[in-house]
């Protein structure tokens, strides 16, 4: 369907993005019939207009005008023939959006969760990452999403799929991925402060790849270092959209850098020294500790943190100094 | 002159009758008043005021996006800035533009009636939009609003800002609305002059006909939704928030079931403006008047049923997104035959480049763009790439300001003479509508290309891929400011200095033209009798072969 972009850039076309689903090549057809079709009536129509503004420009006051009030034959073919094109947009969409909403049954299955700002993938060994979504290539994906406060969107331009993320509800949707490489997701449902920055990226790999990169995803276990394998939690879970780890810098939470063992001043008024005990509470109870000058939104991780893991996360955090 | 009406009314007694900007003196007389067309010019100094405070607010939007990361504000203010924009100008600005404006002044004029049914209640009306203007005001000195003018929930029943004092502003905005919806109905069926059968009502009147009925029937749901997103936020009862029990879709149902419906009354009054001024300004009559009056009220009725090509990726079920598929398209018919109309009705024609006549090229360029983008975004498989990006942004402002507003602006330059008594500098008002086309499409075509390669909309930050594009959308947005910074010349130059009006500068058929510039206090001297059709002008030939079909 290259033929209908008017410029090429990219397996896109001047308009689209980069072209890397199965889904792709029939979402850009059906834009470039639209668009051509549009572009048709819009020459027509402008092209009428031009002509009329310039052929029945006033010349004189005793300009005659037409009498005439209307023409049921042209109106009727105006209306069906607008009418029957509109149709085989209508079923063209609809086509299209049928094999979105249907996964195969051989998908494999992934859980997407949105919170503030940041995305979780959890992988079908249990496996997690943040903002990283790792699929094999020419695989059909089937993603169940929730969210865990407000509404996000997840939204990947490249494989022409977008479904809402919700609190109360799971949605879903899959692709197949066409192209090696690594492609935007962007959050399109909007979500507060940092929701331009609620971004990740799907990595396009090869099977072997991808089975790799599972294995290299589980949890702490004997033999990790423990402050290195809390870093790598600490990326997977997002937290860095919202905690600096270089000292002072505000993004949304406070800097972990240099809390451990130093005095925190909450907002009801209270100061502490910030021990283990403190970390370990405002990891699962977030809201029950709010440190001057910070507003209560932070996500409570109870429940996709636990043993081993929110020690290693505990002890990177102390590792900040 | 030869005229619709055959009474013998009209500049030649002047002196008997003071016009209504005269007849009573002092404020008081004013925030009093009971004249229609008082009213409407108080409507129209308060929606100007707030499209100059939307209007900052889309600059400094615009400005903060010129490059990635921060300009000028931080994230959080940015995102009450865009909320800001996008609330004040739907709320305070669009739905009351034409209707409560242009169409408080005129519409009992082409009606040849002295006044709308409920004068009283009219003035309620703008009272009500006072108070509803406060409350936003309110909400800005209160901590701002950063939900988007959307209101989703369950964000909106979280954020720390103001959203108490906002949706309440737009709930008694929206009595506003309904007062005058109900007032238009009436005095449309209970009002017309002798004479002035259903189709001979001016094309402006059937809008605003069928933009009433929609008020009146869409409004109450809005009401009902924010009063329930108050008690939610105030009481904890649990009805959109899940955290209480309650459903975050279920909100989006309810806003889009009255804002669906609201698009058309924003538009629709464009359409009937549009429809006074392509007839007047090129001798001719309508083409089709049945197929445009009838139209708007199928627009209006299959305007309710469309609410849910809102939400194609949002959770509604699949059967439900084919269904309203299917019925945006079936809208995109009848407007389409009014595109066509308008067109075919300067064929044979002897057109006059007047100022409004410029604004009537702004407006068929610009909607048609409006129109034909909105098959892109019914395409199911296609809106799924579209929704939430800047191609629906671009669309909708095609369509919102590149349609109604423009008609707004070519209506006022239209029926300013009458409204003031006073005429304008031709030249300076057809370079605003120059120099507002070349900003307009500079600021807002780019949002297309952005849209469809994936920038999505409410973002305070964007990837470098998007910067160009975005450095060009603004720039646009300087050149579309100038541009209405010389129709506000214009208009203030007019006053100061205007040459005066003749009653009827433009040689209009109906009945507005049939009193003085400015109308007297009571409209007519006495009551005009309607013989003709609305555009029955003297220039047509009626003897021509193959007159009517």
């Amino acid at each position: 369907m290259q033929t209908f972009s008017p410029v090429l850039i990219g397996s896109g076309g001047f308009w689209m993005p980069p072209q890397a689903s199965t889904f792709a090549p029939n979402t850009d057809a059906l834009f470039h019939f639209i668009l051509w079709l549009c572009a048709i009536f819009f020459a027509g129509l402008m092209g009428a207009t031009a002509y009329f503004g310039w052929k029945y420009k006033k010349r004189s006051d005793a300009d005659r005008t037409s009498p005439i009030r209307g023409n049921h034959k042209l109106e009727i073919v105006w209306s069906v023939i607008p009418g029957l094109l509109l149709l085989v947009i209508f079923g063209w969409g609809f086509a299209g959006y049928r094999e979105m909403i249907v996964a195969p049954p051989n998908a494999i299955n992934m859980h997407i969760t949105g919170q503030k700002w940041s995305w979780t993938m959890t992988y079908p060994n249990g496996g997690e990452d943040g903002n990283r979504l790792v699929v094999p290539i020419n695989e059909p994906v089937k993603l169940t999403m929730s969210s865990i406060d407000v509404i996000h969107s997840f939204f990947v331009p490249a494989f022409r799929v977008k479904r809402d993320v919700i609190p109360n509800r799971y949605t879903t949707i899959w692709f197949q991925a066409t192209e090696l490489g690594s492609y935007p997701i962007y959050c399109t449902e909007y979500c507060g402060d940092r929701h331009s920055e609620m971004i990740g990226h799907v990595d396009v790999v090869t099977r072997e790849e991808y089975e790799t990169y599972l294995r290299g995803l589980a949890g702490c276990s004997e033999g990790d270092d423990l402050v290195a394998c809390g870093e790598r939690q600490f990326q997977r879970l997002g937290c860095g959209a919202c905690h600096s780890v270089v000292p002072g810098q505000r993004i949304v939470g406070p800097s972990l850098a240099q809390v451990f063992g130093h005095e925190v001043s909450l907002t009801d008024g209270t100061t502490l020294t910030a021990d283990e005990d403190y970390l370990r509470q405002s990891i699962m109870d977030p809201n029950s500790q709010i440190v001057e000058g910070f507003a209560p939104q932070m996500p409570t991780f109870a429940g996709r943190l636990d043993g081993v893991n929110l020690a290693a996360v505990i002890e990177y955090i102390k590792s900040l100094q | 002159m030869a005229s619709i009406a055959e009474t013998h009314t009209g500049p030649h007694d002047g002196g008997h009758h003071e016009s209504y900007l005269t007849a009573k003196r002092g404020i008081a007389s004013w925030l009093t008043t009971v004249d229609h067309k008082r009213i409407g010019v108080m409507y129209l100094a308060s929606i100007l005021f707030f499209f100059f405070v939307g209007g900052v607010a889309a600059l400094l939007v615009r400005t903060e996006l010129l490059n990635p990361g921060k300009d000028l504000v931080e994230h959080a203010v940015y995102n009450q800035l865009f909320t800001l924009h996008g609330a004040i100008m739907v709320f305070l600005f669009i739905v009351p533009s034409i209707p409560a404006s242009l169409g408080n002044i005129v519409l009992p004029l082409m009606l040849g009636a002295k006044d709308v049914a409920f004068p009283k209640m009219n003035l309620a009306s703008y009272y009500f939009y006072v108070v509803g203007a406060i409350l936003f005001i309110l909400t800005i000195v209160l901590g701002g609003l950063d939900t988007g003018w959307t209101f989703y929930a369950p964000y909106s029943t979280t954020t720390s800002t103001s959203v108490i004092s906002a949706t309440f502003g737009a709930f008694v905005l929206g009595f506003s609305s309904i007062f005058t919806g109900i007032n238009f109905l009436v005095t449309i069926h209970k009002m017309r002059a002798p004479g002035m059968t259903w189709d001979r009502m001016p094309l402006m009147v059937w809008a605003l006909y069928a933009t009433s009925l929609i008020q009146v029937l869409a409004t109450p749901v809005i009401a009902i939704t924010l009063l329930l997103l108050i008690c939610e936020r105030t009481f904890g009862i649990g009805i959109f928030d899940p955290a209480l029990g309650g459903d975050p879709v279920l909100f989006q149902h309810f806003f889009w079931f009255y804002s669906h419906p609201v698009v058309y009354v924003m538009i629709l009054p464009g359409f009937g403006v549009i429809s006074e001024l392509v007839t007047v300004h090129s001798r001719k009559g309508i083409f089709g008047y049945m197929a445009i009056a009838i139209s708007s009220v199928a627009i209006a009725f299959i305007g309710f049923l469309v609410w849910g090509h809102h939400m194609f990726v949002a959770g509604e079920s699949s059967l439900a997104a084919t269904v309203f598929s299917f019925l945006t398209f079936a809208v995109a018919v009848p407007t389409a035959i009014k595109v066509f109309s308008w067109i075919a009705t300067m064929y044979g024609g002897s057109i006059r480049y007047t100022t409004p006549m410029y604004y009537v090229f702004v407006f068929l360029f610009l909607f048609s763009i409006g129109g034909l983008t909105g098959l892109f975004l019914g395409a199911l498989a296609v809106d799924v790439q579209m929704h939430d990006t800047y191609f629906v942004v671009a669309h909708f402002h095609y369509v919102m300001m590149g349609g109604t507003f423009i008609a707004f602006l070519g209506g006022l330059f239209h029926w300013w003479p009458k409204f003031t008594g006073k005429m304008y500098d031709e030249r300076l008002g057809k370079l605003s509508a120059v120099l507002v086309f070349i900003g307009f499409n500079v600021t807002f075509f780019t949002q297309f290309v952005l849209g469809s390669r994936g920038m999505p909309r409410r973002y305070y930050t964007y990837q470098p891929q998007f910067h160009t594009l975005h450095e060009i959308s603004t720039i646009g947005s300087y050149i579309l400011t100038a541009g209405l910074l010389v129709a506000l010349v214009t208009f203030i130059k007019s006053l100061k200095s205007g040459e005066k009006a003749t009653a009827n500068p433009w040689n209009g058929m109906t009945l507005e033209w049939h009193t003085e510039s400015p109308p007297i206090e009571h409209n007519f001297a006495e009551q005009p009798i309607c013989r003709r059709g609305p555009y029955d002008f003297p220039e047509i030939d009626e003897s021509a072969a193959g007159a009517r079909h």
